[in-house]
């Protein structure tokens, strides 16, 4: 059996990042509720910042961009976190995303891929950027996002508070219910981009008119 | 095999000084530039039609005509033809016209542009970009080959019994390419016609391009046009040449940094590494030229942009010299080598006109 692909893409800044750390925390607490083989892919977004903008300008990733996003669209699962900047995404990750569309304007091509999607901020009063800016997000490509989206403010990392309900719990409920959408019925296939044949584009011309 | 030079006619400052040639200066330096083409030896020149600053070129006929009475043997093409928004009747009659003052040294290549707003300046809309370059081309297609047309569309009024005149010279319409970075649907276009595929790889990656090549090349042998092989394409290329390759790299980095188009962006080294531009010395383009061939299969014509990013006009005319003395003759000599016998020649007037001949035999 073909190992589950996992890419973890991971838009912290610092290192060592936070952001990171919780990345792998996702990953190996996905990996505990699996019983087949996981390849697991992590991609440090800040490696490709320049790429990314460079992407930007020129409307073609590099060798490398291009090879973290074929592997990003090729894989059964993505974990996406990112720190939480101005009440939303970076625009390092928000970047990364939109170039990831570079040879179509296809912004169906994270149709059906599970999403575990997860955050860091400096506050806990951060955390709803997951709800209100990053869900949408994947929304609107046509990802399955997990329900379960994992906050950690500095608190978390400690002994969390009376509001936060330890992280450890939250990690483990959103793998699991990542874990199941892994398991279920097999990823949306990518469609081979497809011509139209030409005298089927001129008759869809002429149908328009005669309608 | 065809050889030659495309123009995209900004007027873009000297990075190096701030100078800024006027619209009429660099009007007047596209001509210069298409009479040195054919002064030193190349094949075509081509110029690109924009309707928006910082570019000039909105009159492409108007340009090619003038460039016609001062040549012989320059052939006159274009990158691109706005398919989407100029007129198909206006196209199939300046182009015929241009055919008849240029004794036949015209052919064109179709485009959609890329610019959105210039749509509505013309009546259309983006939206229906791919639509318009289908049916108006189809219509081109007929204007140029059927004497008397009736026709009714979805994006023009209907015409009755009509003729464009003048008719194509010797009932020979100009050959059509279709140019397209990266449309899947045009390649099929190019494909369906028998018509030419220019891509124009000059900002992209190679990978990209041979998919979008073997398509056009794949579908050509579909529609029955001949092999794979036997399809014809365009390539784009473009570079930078001194004798000595680090005073290339250091005189034209100032002109990559802030180039319109890719400026501010990749190094010039990791540009040079992904797409066609070569910067260094006449063999180094030789060199990387003749990969080409190795990338997309033998193909027809070669089209190099050589003017552009604020580059002085004196400068462009050093590089045409080393373009015509030094790189050309190698190319038509290597590419020359290993040709199969049966893939066609770049398609002229005088050909298709033979070709025709023998058809009606």
């Amino acid at each position: 059996m073909e190992p589950l692909k996992l890419v973890v893409i991971s838009a912290g800044l610092s290192q060592p990042s936070s952001t990171r750390l919780l990345a792998d925390r996702l990953t190996s607490a996905t990996r505990r509720h699996l019983d087949q083989s996981v390849e697991v892919r992590i991609v440090e977004l800040r490696e490709l910042a320049s790429d990314i903008a460079h992407n930007m300008v020129t409307s073609f990733p590099s060798a490398a961009l291009r090879d973290t996003i074929e592997a990003t669209l090729a894989a059964d699962g993505i974990i996406a976190v990112t720190p939480v900047f101005n009440a939303s995404y970076s625009g390092l990750f928000k970047s990364f995303f939109d170039v990831l569309f570079f040879d179509t304007a296809d912004e169906t091509l994270l149709a059906g891929k599970p999403v575990l999607i997860s955050a860091t901020g400096g506050t806990a009063r951060h955390s709803l950027a997951l709800e209100h800016a990053i869900r949408p997000l994947f929304s609107y490509l046509h990802a399955m996002v997990v329900p379960t989206a994992v906050f950690a403010a500095p608190e978390d990392w400690g002994e969390g508070d009376a509001q936060t309900q330890g992280l450890a719990r939250r990690i483990a409920r959103a793998a699991g219910e990542f874990a199941e959408l892994l398991k279920g019925k097999p990823v949306h296939e990518r469609t081979k981009e497809t011509v139209v044949p030409f005298a089927q584009q001129l008759a869809a011309l002429r149908d328009e008119k005669q309608n | 095999m065809h050889f030659g030079i495309f123009t995209v006619g900004d007027v873009t400052p000297d990075p190096t000084n701030g100078t800024e040639p006027t619209e009429a200066e660099r009007i007047k330096a596209m001509v210069t530039l298409a009479l040195k083409a054919e002064e030193v030896g190349l094949d075509v020149f081509a110029t690109g039609e924009h309707h928006n600053p910082p570019f000039v070129p909105s009159s492409p006929t108007t340009m090619l005509g003038y460039i016609a009475a001062r040549t012989k043997t320059l052939l006159l093409s274009t990158s691109t033809t706005l398919i989407t928004t100029n007129d198909p009747v206006k196209i199939a009659e300046d182009y015929a016209m241009l055919q008849h003052l240029a004794d036949g040294r015209v052919d064109l290549m179709l485009g959609r542009g890329n610019t959105g707003p210039v749509y509505p300046w013309f009546g259309q809309d983006i939206r229906n970009g791919i639509p318009l370059a289908i049916e108006n081309y189809a219509l081109l297609h007929k204007l140029w080959r059927e004497d008397i047309v009736d026709w009714k569309g979805k994006f023009r009024t209907p015409l009755q019994s009509f003729t464009s005149t003048p008719r194509p010279l010797d009932g020979v319409p100009p050959f059509v390419w279709h140019g397209s970075i990266r449309s899947p649907e045009i390649a099929e276009q190019a494909a369906y016609y028998g018509d030419g595929f220019f891509a124009n790889n000059i900002f992209w990656p190679r990978e990209h391009f041979v998919a979008l090549i073997n398509l056009y090349r794949e579908r050509y042998a579909h529609y029955g046009h001949g092999t794979p092989e036997q399809a014809i394409v365009g390539l784009g290329g473009q570079v930078f040449m001194r004798k000595n390759s680090q005073d290339a790299v250091r005189e034209f980095r100032p002109y990559f940094d802030n180039a319109p188009v890719y400026g501010h962006g990749p190094s010039l080294e990791e540009f040079t590494a992904e797409t066609p531009l070569t910067v260094g010395s006449p063999q180094e383009v030789i060199d990387k030229t003749l990969t080409f061939a190795e990338s997309f299969g033998h193909y027809q014509r070669q089209l190099f942009l050589m003017d552009h990013a604020g580059l002085p006009l004196k400068v462009v005319l050093e590089q045409m010299d080393l373009l015509g003395e030094q790189v050309v003759p190698v190319l038509r000599k290597e590419f020359a080598k290993n040709r199969p016998a049966d893939v066609p020649d770049a398609p002229t007037h005088a050909q298709l006109v033979n070709t025709q001949l023998t058809n009606a035999k």
